[in-house]
């Protein structure tokens, strides 16, 4: 690789699996009880104390796991571009490895947020799927998820592999724009919107505030499992390592 | 050797048409490759009214979402051909060890099969038009749509075809990875037709339909010889 | 002319969790025709796409010319010819319409040259017929009528003689020195024995 100078030192330390993996280990205890804090402080004040919706009573409730869900869903896919992006111009492999992570992670907060937009639609619009604005994107999102994830699992080489997904989801990152703008345009033509699941006329104080520490902790849960799969990875793919071997032995 | 210096200055339009004329020579001398999108399309459009309702008023409705979708499906199927049987053959090899940017002939190579899909597909919709009792005010929308909405279908498709190529079974994996990409398509290419339906003007579909075009000649082939690199690597 | 054309350091590739070479290192001089040797699966083929660029799944150095080949990939094309593993010709055009499009792609290949190439390697009289009706020997030749075609400084040629006849052989291991003669380097794998062996250097993959 030629070397490159204008880069800070930290990223070519990243670059490293070694030194990944070991600080990683250092960060995953932090993120893990922020997460549980977080999480558990945001559930219960979301649940018991938040106020009830004028409207729709204790059902919105459901919207302290959506928004959230939806949230690191759309934040996952930038996250896995970028790293694909890292790995194809610097030849990075944890890069590679952090974007074939995020994958499955990104799609199963696509099914979240999908599961709970239907369970939510039930009592509001009394059927479980709409066709939404917000809703259809989320599903065309996942579709992009599966796309990627497919194209992984088609290739057997992890470094073909690789590339080939990186290049699909800089695709996918370039359209999704582009489809939120046409899905919204398609929505606003055929059904004027009615009634929107999220967007209210200014939320109060009692009740945002939950809902910001459980989009916190779901970024911090979204970390440690990130950084799970990632060591997991990086052992997978540096088994001939030396580390990795003394690694091993230690344990 | 002056012959050699004159030779070795191919410029990049000539490379261009080379690889176009090549193109569209292979798929004139395999004639099934020419017309069984077409039939296809044909098909596609023919089940609407067999498995859902013949009535005129029903079918003027859903013609401008039907003809769309058949339209797409159709050069979904023809997108696993596009760089198969050159990878098979070992020309696509080939043209990765040209000193020239691969880019050209990647974008070459798209509009090739735009000829000799897309366009076939946009002459062809009007028949499908009346067959489905699209209002005649609306057919002139129609094709406009397709011809401007058929290309972009052209340059997203080539990305997946390239990402497939090295695989045994490209097929269905290129609709997973394609048909998502195309929704916007889809979805500004039938509201154009439903717009020349309502009588309204399509000026802005077009338009839209335009800038996608625009966006797609410019990071497609990009991104079709970044992939067509991968593959052939792999 | 002390800087060899192509300097390879310390190369190595695993495929499919096998390493096929560790440490590979070798040098081509201008004028040279180099043979890789190997058992089969030994990555001979892998190794001669590594060097064309076809495949960037190694570690290590390829430096043409002094510089690292990923500096200088387009001069480095322009002055190649690849023959590959398949050989590369469509079989739903002709011979004559598959070396035009070679010429297209590639520069360095002479267009006026293409009848007198074809008549070469045994062609004549099949300028029009699609490639797909000619045998596997001939569809070879087809590709391998463009040695005939260029002056390109490095040749590399994936089992050139595979499907040629006795005939066919011996008249490309000429064109093969006379190309090294003019100054032009070759590298090569083959399951045939060379008939000139003194000027060709031999790299063993089995001992990397």
């Amino acid at each position: 690789m030629p070397e490159k100078k204008w880069m800070p030192r930290w990223f070519y330390q990243l670059a490293s699996p070694k030194w990944c993996y070991q600080i990683t280990g250092k960060l995953l205890p932090i993120f893990a009880w922020l997460a549980l804090l977080c999480l558990g402080v945001g559930i219960v004040w979301a649940l018991a104390f938040a106020p009830p919706d004028y409207q729709q009573g204790n059902s919105f409730r459901i919207m302290y796991l959506h928004v959230p869900a939806a949230i690191l869903a759309q934040s996952c896919y930038m996250l896995m571009a970028i790293a694909g992006a890292i790995g194809l111009i610097w030849k990075m492999k944890v890069a590679d490895m952090a974007a074939f992570a995020a994958a499955p992670i990104g799609a199963s907060m696509a099914v979240l947020a999908l599961a709970t937009g239907a369970i939510w639609g039930k009592p509001t619009w009394g059927s479980w799927w709409v066709w939404d604005a917000r809703l259809t994107s989320m599903l065309i999102l996942l579709f992009l998820y599966l796309g990627v994830m497919a194209l992984y699992a088609a290739m057997e080489n992890p470094n073909t592999a690789a590339k080939a997904a990186s290049i699909l989801s800089l695709v996918g990152l370039v359209n999704i724009p582009i489809i939120k703008y046409s899905v919204e345009w398609w929505n606003t033509l055929h059904q004027p919107a009615t009634f929107k699941l999220t967007e209210k006329p200014a939320m109060p104080v009692e009740m945002w505030l939950p809902l910001l520490i459980m989009v916190i902790g779901f970024y911090c849960f979204f970390a440690v499992s990130l950084m799970m799969r990632l060591r997991n990875e990086i052992l997978r793919r540096e088994k001939r390592a030396s580390w990795v071997r003394e690694l091993i032995v230690s344990q | 050797m002056v012959e050699e210096t004159n030779i070795a200055t191919i410029s990049m339009s000539q490379q261009f048409s080379a690889a176009l004329k090549r193109d569209l020579l292979l798929s004139f001398r395999r004639k099934s490759d020419l017309f069984n999108p077409l039939i296809f399309f044909l098909m596609v459009a023919t089940l609407f009214p067999l498995g859902v309702s013949p009535e005129p008023t029903f079918l003027a409705d859903v013609a401008p979402g039907v003809v769309w979708v058949a339209a797409l499906l159709a050069t979904l199927l023809s997108l696993d051909g596009m760089f198969r049987s050159d990878y098979d053959d070992g020309t696509l090899e080939q043209m990765l060890l040209s000193p020239q940017p691969l880019m050209i002939v990647c974008l070459a190579k798209t509009l090739a099969h735009w000829m000799t899909t897309g366009l076939p597909l946009t002459l062809m919709s009007p028949l499908l038009g009346v067959m489905l009792f699209l209002p005649s005010d609306a057919m002139l929308g129609l094709v406009l749509s397709l011809l401007i909405g058929t290309p972009t279908l052209s340059f997203i498709g080539a990305i997946g075809a390239a990402l497939t190529v090295g695989l045994k079974k490209g097929g269905i994996l290129i609709s997973l990875l394609v048909l998502p990409l195309y929704i916007p398509v889809l979805i500004f290419g039938s509201g154009a037709v439903q717009a020349a339906v309502a009588g309204l003007p399509i000026g802005g579909y077009l338009a839209l339909l335009g800038a996608g075009l625009a966006l797609g000649f410019v990071l497609a082939p990009l991104a079709t010889s970044a992939a067509v690199r991968v593959s052939v690597s792999g | 002319m002390s800087k060899p054309l192509l300097a390879v350091t310390d190369l190595f590739c695993e495929r499919e969790e096998r390493i096929l070479f560790d440490g590979l290192a070798f040098s081509l001089k201008q004028g040279e025709v180099m043979q890789i040797e190997g058992r089969n699966g030994s990555g001979k083929t892998t190794l001669l796409r590594i060097l064309s660029g076809l495949s960037a799944q190694y570690e290590g150095s390829i430096e043409w010319r002094g510089e690292s080949v990923d500096n200088v990939r387009d001069e480095f094309l322009a002055d190649l010819l690849y023959f590959g593993h398949q050989p590369g010709v469509k079989g739903m055009l002709t011979p004559q319409e598959n070396l035009r499009w070679y010429c297209a792609l590639h520069p360095a290949l002479q267009r006026s040259k293409i009848d007198e190439a074809l008549g070469v390697v045994g062609l004549t009289g099949y300028e029009d017929v699609p490639c797909h009706s000619l045998s596997a020997g001939q569809n070879r030749r087809v590709s391998l009528a463009r040695l005939y075609m260029n002056q390109a400084p490095l040749w590399i040629l994936d089992e050139p003689f595979t499907a040629i006849d006795k005939k066919g052989v011996a008249a490309m291991e000429q064109l093969l020195l006379d190309h090294a003669q003019r100054g032009g380097s070759v590298i090569l794998t083959t399951h045939h024995d060379l008939a000139a062996q003194q000027g060709v250097v031999k790299v063993n993959l089995d001992s990397f």
